[in-house]
């Protein structure tokens, strides 16, 4: 049965088994692949989007539970937050392979939309859950207090 | 000079299909007009009051002799024939062809900066090509830390011939001598009056013109640099943060279905009965797939199993979890690597095969005025990159072509020729970008199964393996046992070292029964320890795998670093003396190391020990400077402690002091860390300091959580967290990185961060503590704090 879902402002008709996680329905169904897959159980945030502004891990979401919500990914968040953590992002040089980083980057923002000046256990709160094995921890911390002058 | 675009002018690139071919550079540098816009950018100067338009070069009002073959397929390093690594288009666009796998190391953006600093290209006209895996690149084997060291000297060559060319076509065009002309930043400009032509415009005549010889070629000296050993930024890293870019996870093909495996849980396992009739009710589950079982030796082959293969990879676990399926035992069944690791302690502690000797260690310990002795034992890990493998393959015919985030692309070609028994010309394997590799995606049995998978359905095929598979079937860092013994005389110093080493060898995965550690693994901080002390003796002992081991960032320098290192804090302590103070006596006087004069078997990361030399005056350098850096000596407050570590591993010299703080429960923070590194020249500080942050985190991670184990076989943890990795309220407060300026030649930096991290951390937690950590992990994945020392007074 096909569920509508509104992704980056967009309507989106989606004909995936029910209970299928917004992940996949973002990876194999719409091909927006900017979101990605870490552990499929919560554990490491690099599936991390917007549900309603909310750091939402999408691997363990089911699609068919966001009907009538505003989702948001890595290919279209946007916002004064947003904006200023990919700028300081670019500029600390943050991401190595980057495959962690739409996540990182989606916990960020949330997390400076609602807190525009996060302390250093603020931001240790907001993004534990996102993991980074190339360890650009303290790139991110610099960078979103960086992007925290900036808004 | 000031280059501004005034507009469109219509190319005559269609024409005169005739005489092309001449060379590779006429080919390739076609291909870009061919494939770009066909429409060529004028540019104008504005220079005082004139202005000047560019005249467009037609190359074929020019009548050139055929043009030789290039005299550059052999200098130091490979091939370093221009139009094998660099097309320019008419537009003005520079690619540059990349061979090694970009994965977090900025090896886009590294070799990039090599070839057009010495091109003097236009930087934002740099575009990247990703190479196929094919043997015209030479090399492709991104791991060992060696991207730069293997090509830094041919890709200048590479740049700067292309430029003698573009030099010497405008030269030709302004009917001038080379001489009277020079290049910058895209442009060849006529000296006499200040003229330019682009490179894309000269790119067609340039491509009739020879190839010079690497002696009619002169790089530039390291003050000329524009953009090497320069903080260029990333050419990933403006894509990365839209979400941009293909990772081998993101990889879509027409028709494309998805598939996971159910594998064996012990390597060399079989499959026995299947039931998928409940894996193919799940809705989107198409077919399953039986592999065939996997026989020794391992090498890079599937491990066997079942593929479930489904409409989207969710459809496709789900039809996994319902397969039922009876595994049946193979060699390693009876695998418990608890029981294990005691046997490889027990066997460590007997004498074992000498590898390097020096004076008599034995009479020497005889005679010592104090002995001192320690055991280390460190366990297999898992290299969990963010990215899980994955893989695309697509059959046409008995044509394959494969996507892969694969360190190898070669490796990986002829592993699917031998597997397949395809022809190898008939397989064409792209590497995507790597979401974090550290050895794991140097091993493509991942594309292997995409390939069995695919030619059995018949469509393309993506294999995506969960954290789970990553985990429980990867190729592990090796398990080790080492025992130490040291003899001090009547003043502390160290009159005797052994040092003996008992772990299963990488070997063993691709022969087997072999349990030898070899020369290569043994050079990784054993064979090659720099200390001074009259009697040393490096041993061996042969240990079996019962997994697959592979090289997991820095290898066998993991363990042996540990040891060694928190060996000589031992050592230290018992003479009652400063870590640091130490640790520069035991490496003793300025001189240059060489472990084969001493017995050795030692290939020095595949470098000449002439270019490369292991040099006392360099460790202690690095050591002296992060003593600086973290300001050692001072005063800390209780339960807090600085602990240093020294080592060189890929031909770099790296320094490590680690602060921690340790509260009285044992709950324990690391508040700095500081490192110094002499890696010869570097290409791009920023980027290597972020190589060293990385190497680091991910040794101390390792340290303080990483243990994979077996039981019956079969590896136990799954996921995170029962496999655990650092997260940011982890991760220091203080990182600072100092590189050594050097014009020595390049050594490695992705991996030379990590062996030093965990004695340093062990060491410091000693100084805080007095607790000597000599088994790792330090806390373990469940664990939440250190087991302390009991207080006698408690
Ligand atoms: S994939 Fe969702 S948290 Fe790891
Ligand atoms: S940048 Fe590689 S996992 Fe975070």
């Amino acid at each position: 049965m096909a569920v509508t879902l509104t992704i980056n402002g967009e309507t989106k008709s989606v004909d995936a088994a029910p209970g299928t996680p917004l992940l996949w329905v973002l990876r194999d169904h719409l091909k927006m692949t900017g979101t990605k897959f870490g552990c499929g159980v919560a554990q490491c945030g690099a599936c991390t989007v917007h549900v309603d502004g909310a750091p939402t891990r999408s691997c363990i979401t089911p699609h068919d539970s966001l009907d009538g919500s505003e989702i948001k990914t890595i290919e279209g968040v946007d916002g004064r937050a947003a904006d200023a953590i990919r700028e300081a992002w670019v500029e600390n040089q943050v991401p190595q392979c980057g495959y962690c980083q739409a996540g990182q980057i989606m916990s960020a923002s949330a997390l400076l939309a609602e807190n525009p000046s996060p302390t250093d256990a603020d931001i240790d709160n907001a993004m534990s859950g996102n993991l980074c094995r190339c360890a650009t921890y303290m790139s991110i911390r610099r960078a979103i207090k960086d992007a925290a002058t900036k808004i | 000079m000031f280059l501004h675009d005034i507009g469109i002018i219509p190319g005559r690139n269609d024409s005169g299909e005739a005489g092309r071919g001449r060379s590779q550079l006429t080919n390739l540098s076609r291909r870009g007009f061919v494939t770009g816009s066909g429409l060529f950018v004028l540019g104008v100067t504005l220079a005082g009051c004139s202005t000047y338009v560019e005249p467009e070069v037609d190359a074929d009002a020019f009548d050139l002799p055929e043009a030789g073959p290039s005299p550059l397929t052999e200098v130091k390093g490979g091939d370093a024939t221009p139009t094998l690594w660099i097309e320019l288009e008419k537009e003005g666009k520079v690619k540059i062809t990349c061979h090694r796998s970009e994965m977090g190391q900025q090896v886009w953006t590294s070799m990039a900066q090599i070839v057009a600093d010495e091109l003097d290209a236009n930087w934002d006209d740099v575009a990247i090509v990703q190479a196929e895996g094919h043997e015209r690149y030479g090399d492709q084997n991104t791991d060992g830390s060696r991207s730069v060291r293997y090509n830094f000297h041919r890709l200048r060559v590479a740049g700067a011939a292309m430029k003698y060319m573009l030099i010497e076509a405008a030269a030709l065009y302004w009917k001038l001598e080379p001489s009277q002309c020079s290049a910058s930043e895209g442009l060849v400009s006529n000296d006499q009056n200040s003229d330019t032509l682009s490179y894309g415009n000269l790119a067609e005549l340039a491509g009739k013109l020879q190839i010079p010889a690497e002696g009619d070629i002169t790089l530039k000296e390291p003050d000329e640099w524009t953009l090497i050993n320069k903080e260029i930024p990333s050419l990933t890293i403006p894509k990365l943060v839209k979400g941009e870019g293909t990772f081998g996870i993101d990889v879509d093909r027409p028709g494309m279905v998805y598939a996971v495996v159910a594998r064996p849980p012990q390597v060399f396992g079989r499959t026995g009965s299947v039931d998928d009739s409940a894996a193919l009710e799940v809705p989107g589950v198409l077919q399953t797939v039986r592999l065939p079982d996997a026989t020794p030796p391992a090498v890079f082959n599937a491990l066997g199993g079942v593929a479930v293969v489904a409409e989207d990879t969710w459809a496709a676990i789900q039809g996994r979890n319902a397969l039922d399926i009876t595994w049946r035992d193979g060699p390693n069944a009876s695998y418990n690597s608890e029981s294990y690791g005691e046997e490889l302690k027990a066997t460590a502690r007997r004498s074992g095969a000498v590898r390097r000797s020096r004076g008599d260690v034995s009479s020497a310990l005889g005679s010592a005025t104090t002995r001192i002795e320690a055991e280390y034992y460190a366990p297999h890990l898992a290299h969990s990159p963010m990215e899980p493998p994955a893989a695309t393959a697509e059959w046409d015919g008995d044509t394959l072509t494969c996507w892969a985030c694969v360190q190898d692309p070669q490796a990986t070609r002829n592993t699917l020729a031998d597997v397949l028994g395809v022809d190898k010309e008939n397989i064409t394997v792209n590497a995507t970008w790597l979401g974090g590799a550290f050895g794991r995606k140097s091993k493509p049995d991942f594309v292997i199964e995409a390939a069995l998978i695919a030619r059995e359905v018949g469509k393309p095929v993506k294999v995506t393996w969960t954290r789970e598979d990553e985990i429980r079937h990867g190729f592990y860092h090796s398990v080790s046992a080492q025992y130490m013994e040291a003899g001090l005389d009547e003043d502390g110093n160290c009159s005797a070292y052994l040092h003996r080493t008992a772990f299963p060898p990488i070997a063993s995965t691709f022969v087997p029964g072999l349990a030898t550690p070899t020369d290569g693994e043994m050079g990784l901080g054993a064979t090659d320890v720099p200390f001074a002390t009259p009697n040393l003796q490096v041993e061996s002992r042969d240990a079996k795998g019962h997994l697959r081991i592979g090289w997991l960032r820095s290898v066998s320098n993991i363990y042996h670093a540990f040891a060694v290192q928190s060996f000589a804090a031992e050592m230290a302590h018992a003479a009652g003396r400063d870590q640091k103070d130490y640790l520069l006596e035991l490496i003793g006087p300025d001189r240059q190391i060489d472990p084969g004069k001493e017995g050795a078997i030692y290939s020095n990361y595949d470098a000449s020990i002439e270019e490369y030399p292991i040099e006392t005056a360099r460790l202690k350098n690095v050591v002296n400077l992060v003593a600086d850096m973290a300001d050692w000596g001072r005063n800390l407050p209780e339960g807090s402690g600085l602990g240093i570590a020294v080592h060189r591993s890929f031909l770099s010299y790296i320094a490590t002091v680690i602060e921690v703080s340790v509260s009285d429960d044992g709950a324990l923070t690391i508040p700095g860390i500081w490192l110094a590194c002499d890696a010869g020249t570097v290409i791009n500080p920023r980027h290597v300091r972020a190589q060293l942050e990385g190497g680091t985190i991910y040794g101390l991670s390792n340290a303080l959580y990483g243990e994979i184990t077996a039981r019956d076989g079969a590896v136990v943890q799954d996921n995170f967290p029962s496999w655990r990795v650092m997260r940011m309220e982890e991760a220091p407060r203080a990182f600072e990185v100092q590189i050594v300026p050097s014009n020595a030649p390049p050594a490695g930096v992705g991996e030379p961060g990590t062996p030093p991290a965990a004695p340093a951390l062990a060491n410091a937690i000693f100084n805080a503590t007095g607790q000597r950590i000599r088994n790792l992990p330090i806390i373990g994945a469940q664990g939440s704090r250190l087991t302390l020392p009991q207080d006698d007074n408690a």
